[in-house]
C-alpha cells in the first residue's frame, strides 16, 4: 500500500517529482477511473440517443390506428399545424383532425403521464434506498385516486382560474400514503425492503376499500366513469387541462432535477448524507412534496398505471448505473416512451374497443415485478 | 500549523434519542472534551456507553439537547451542515450500500460539501480536474485505486471500509471522525488503517477522533483516550493514565491483565482465562 505523503487536498501539479516518479500503472488509474464515472460526454451521448428515440416513437406512434396513417402525412399534416407546408385540398381535413386532435394529446399526455410516474419511482427508489418502491406499489397512487374520488364525491375539484383543482386533492391523498410510509421506514434504522413494500401492500388494500365504498355509493353512471378512470386510461382530456398539466408536471420536474446530486447523496442514507453536507429534513421534505404533487395530477387525469415508475428506473439502472445525474432524466425519457407505446396498443390492438392502458402496464410490470421479488433477492436484501 | 490549537470544544453535552418528552435515558450526559488540533483522541467504552451517539453530535448529524460544542473556535450549532462537512468527515460504521455505484463515483461523492449552489452547480455539475485528482489522490493513499471501477456492493468489507475512508479525505477535513474503523478488517488492513491514520495526522495535521471498541487499538494509535461509561466521561488522559486495571473494572466490570506492549511500551489489555 502506498502511503501517499501528499495531502490529499493539493494536486499532483505542486510536487514536481510526482508525475515522474508515478509508476505506468497510475496513469492507468486515471484512466480506469475516467471510465467508472459518468463524465459529460456520455451524459449528452446517452441523452441525445434517448431524446431522438422519443421523437421518433411519437412519430410512429401518431402513424397508428383505427385509420393508418402514413409517417409521411404525418410530417405533412404537424408541418401543416405550424404553417410550415402549405395548405391542401379540403378532403385531408378529417386525418388532419385524427392526427392533431385525436391522438396528439394522447400521445403527448402518455409521454408526460410516463416520465413523470418514472420520475416519481427514481426519486422514490432514492429516498427510500428500496429499488423496488414505485408510487403504485407503495400505495402513493391510491392515496391520491382516494383524493380525488373524495373530491369528485362532494363535487368539488372544478376549474379554479383555469386551473383543473382535482391534482390538489390527488396532492392529499398521495402526500398522506408517502408520510406514512416515510415515518415508518424512518422509525427504525434500516427498515428491510420487504417491510417497506408489505407496508405499501397494506396502505394499498386501506385506501383501495376507501375507494370501492366511494364509488359504491355514487350514482351509477358516475360510478361507470369512475371504474373506467381507476383502471388507467389516457383517454378524455380536454386541450386546456392537457396544457395546465403539462406546465405543472415541468415545473416539478424541473425542481426535481435540481435534486440529482441530493439523491446521490441521500442513497448513502440518512446519517452519512448529513455528514456529507447535505440538509437531509429540507431535502426529504422537499422531495416527498414533490412526489406527492406530481402523483396527485397524474393519478388525478389517467388514474391508477401502475409498474412503471418501478419497472423503468430499475431497467435504466442496469443498463446505464445508478447516477441520478443520467437515471432520472434517462428514466423520465423512457417512462414516457414506453407510456406512449403501451398506450398505442392499448388504443389500436382491439380497435374500436379500447383497452384500459393500466391494465396493459400492470399486466407487463407484475411480472417483471415477482422475477426480481423472488429471482434477484440477493441484490435486495 | 499552530499545535496549541483546539479543534473541538464541547461543554456539558446531554443528548439522548426519540423527543424531548422521552423520559428515556440519557445516550450522553454531562460530557465536556477538548480535542486538540493534530491529536487522535480515541473514544472507548461499554457497549451503549454513549461512544457513537458522542461521534454523532460531533460530526452534527444529530444535535444535543443541551450544551455547546465548538469546531475551531466556530459554534457547531450554527454553522450549515455543508459548511460542516467541509471540514469534518464522518466514517460511519455501517456502510451497506443500497444501489450498485462504482467506487470512484462512491469516493467522489466526498466532493458533494464544495460544490457551489448554484441549479447547474448543485444539480449536474460536473466534477472538476481538481475534484478528480483529489479523490484519486485519496484512492491511492487507502489503496482502492485499483477498484475503481467495480461496484461497492461486490466489495469485501475490508475493503468497502477503505473507498469510505477514501470518501472522507475527498472531503479535503480537518478533522475526520471513525467510527470502528477496523471492526470489519482483517490483521494486515487494520495495520494498514492505523498506519495510514498516524500518517495522517503526522503529515498533515489531520485531528482524528475515533470510537472503538478495541482497546488496544486505542492504546497505541491515541493520543489521549476518553473513557465513557454510561454516557458520562469515566476517565481521561493519555493511554498510560487511563488503561489501568483499577479503571477498566471499574468501567467494564471485569478484571483484565494490563503490562507494556513490547514494541512501544505502551499499555497492553489481555483478557484473563476466566471471569474473576
Amino acid at each position: 500500500m502506498t502511503i501517499s505523503p501528499s495531502q490529499p487536498a493539493s494536486s499532483m501539479s505542486d510536487r514536481p517529482s510526482s508525475p515522474k516518479s508515478l509508476p505506468a500503472a497510475a496513469v492507468c488509474d486515471a484512466v480506469t477511473f475516467r471510465r467508472a464515472i459518468l463524465t459529460l460526454p456520455r451524459w449528452l451521448s446517452v441523452m441525445a440517443i434517448l431524446s431522438t428515440a422519443a421523437i421518433t416513437l411519437a412519430l410512429l406512434c401518431l402513424q397508428i390506428g383505427t385509420q393508418y396513417v402514413s409517417i409521411v402525412e404525418v410530417g405533412r399534416i404537424i408541418g401543416r399545424a405550424f404553417g410550415v407546408s402549405e395548405t391542401v385540398a379540403n378532403g385531408s381535413s378529417i386525418t388532419d383532425t385524427i392526427v392533431l386532435q385525436l391522438r396528439m394529446p394522447r400521445v403527448l399526455l402518455g409521454f408526460l403521464v410516463g416520465s413523470s410516474l418514472a420520475s416519481v419511482g427514481v426519486i422514490l427508489q432514492a429516498l427510500l434506498r428500496n429499488p423496488l418502491a414505485d408510487p403504485y406499489i407503495l400505495g402513493v397512487s391510491s392515496g391520491a385516486a382516494l383524493g380525488v374520488s373524495l373530491a369528485v364525491l362532494f363535487g368539488l375539484g372544478g376549474m379554479a382560474w383555469l386551473i383543473p383543482t382535482l391534482p390538489i386533492y390527488g396532492f392529499f391523498g398521495g402526500l398522506l400514503a408517502l408520510v406514512v410510509l416515510y415515518r415508518m421506514s424512518a422509525s427504525y434504522d434500516r427498515l428491510p425492503v420487504h417491510s417497506v413494500l408489505l407496508a405499501g401492500v397494506i396502505l394499498n388494500a386501506i385506501f383501495s376499500a376507501l375507494i370501492m365504498f366511494i364509488t359504491s355509493i355514487m350514482e351509477p353512471n358516475r360510478a361507470f366513469g369512475m371504474m373506467a378512470w381507476l383502471m388507467g386510461s389516457l383517454t378524455s382530456t380536454a386541450d386546456h387541462t392537457l396544457v395546465a398539466l403539462a406546465i405543472y408536471l415541468v415545473l416539478c420536474l424541473a425542481w426535481l432535477f435540481k435534486q440529482v446530486n441530493v439523491l446521490n447523496i441521500l442513497t448513502l442514507g440518512e446519517e452519512p448524507a448529513r455528514s456529507l453536507g447535505v440538509d437531509t429534513e429540507r431535502a426529504k421534505r422537499g422531495i416527498l412534496i414533490t412526489a406527492a404533487l406530481v402523483t396527485g395530477a397524474v393519478v388525478s387525469v389517467s388514474g391508477m398505471i401502475g409498474f412503471i415508475g418501478m419497472v423503468v428506473p430499475h431497467a435504466v439502472r442496469l443498463v446505464l448505473g445508478p447516477d441520478h445525474r443520467l437515471l432520472l432524466p434517462a428514466s423520465a425519457l423512457v417512462g414516457g416512451m414506453v407510456l406512449m407505446m403501451a398506450d398505442t396498443f392499448a388504443r389500436s390492438f382491439f380497435a374500436p374497443s379500447e383497452l384500459p392502458v393500466g391494465i396493459m402496464t400492470a399486466l407487463a410490470g407484475g411480472p417483471f415485478f415477482i422475477y426480481l421479488l423472488v429471482w434477484r433477492k440477493d441484490r435486495l436484501a | 500549523m499552530m499545535p496549541e490549537q483546539v479543534a473541538y470544544e464541547a461543554r456539558s453535552l446531554f443528548f439522548r434519542y426519540g423527543s424531548a418528552h422521552d423520559r428515556t435515558s440519557w445516550a450522553v450526559q454531562d460530557v465536556s472534551l477538548q480535542v486538540k488540533a493534530g491529536e487522535i483522541l480515541g473514544i472507548v467504552g461499554p457497549n451503549g456507553s454513549g461512544k457513537t451517539s458522542l461521534l454523532k453530535l460531533l460530526a452534527k448529524i444529530v444535535r444535543p439537547h443541551t450544551g455547546e460544542i465548538t469546531l475551531f473556535g466556530q459554534s457547531l450549532g450554527s454553522a450549515s451542515h455543508q459548511e460542516v462537512a467541509r471540514q469534518v468527515a464522518f466514517v460511519p460504521q455501517d456502510n451497506q450500500p443500497a444501489f450498485s455505484f462504482s467506487v470512484a463515483e462512491t469516493v467522489l461523492m466526498g466532493r458533494f460539501p464544495h460544490r457551489h449552489s448554484s441549479y447547474w452547480g448543485y444539480a449536474f455539475g460536473w466534477e472538476s480536474q481538481e475534484d478528480c485528482a483529489v479523490a484519486q489522490q485519496a484512492m491511492r493513499t487507502m489503496d482502492v485505486a485499483h477498484l475503481a471501477n467495480r461496484s461497492v456492493m461486490e466489495l469485501s468489507g475490508g475493503e468497502r471500509q477503505r473507498a469510505v475512508i477514501a470518501r472522507a479525505l475527498t472531503q479535503t477535513p480537518r478533522v475526520l471522525l471513525l467510527d470502528e474503523p477496523t471492526a470489519f478488517l482483517d490483521l494486515k488492513h487494520h495495520l494498514e488503517i492505523c498506519s495510514v491514520l498516524r500518517a495522517l495526522k503526522e503529515e498533515h495535521g489531520l485531528t482524528i477522533v475515533m470510537v472503538s471498541h478495541d482497546l488496544n487499538l486505542a492504546s497505541q494509535h491515541c493520543d489521549r483516550i476518553l473513557m465513557l461509561k454510561d454516557g458520562a466521561v469515566a476517565a481521561t488522559g493519555s493511554p498510560a493514565d487511563v488503561m489501568s486495571p483499577e479503571v477498566l473494572r471499574a468501567v467494564y466490570g471485569c478484571q483484565v491483565l494490563v503490562d507494556s506492549h513490547p514494541e512501544s511500551g505502551l499499555p497492553r489489555v489481555t483478557l484473563p482465562r476466566q471471569l474473576h
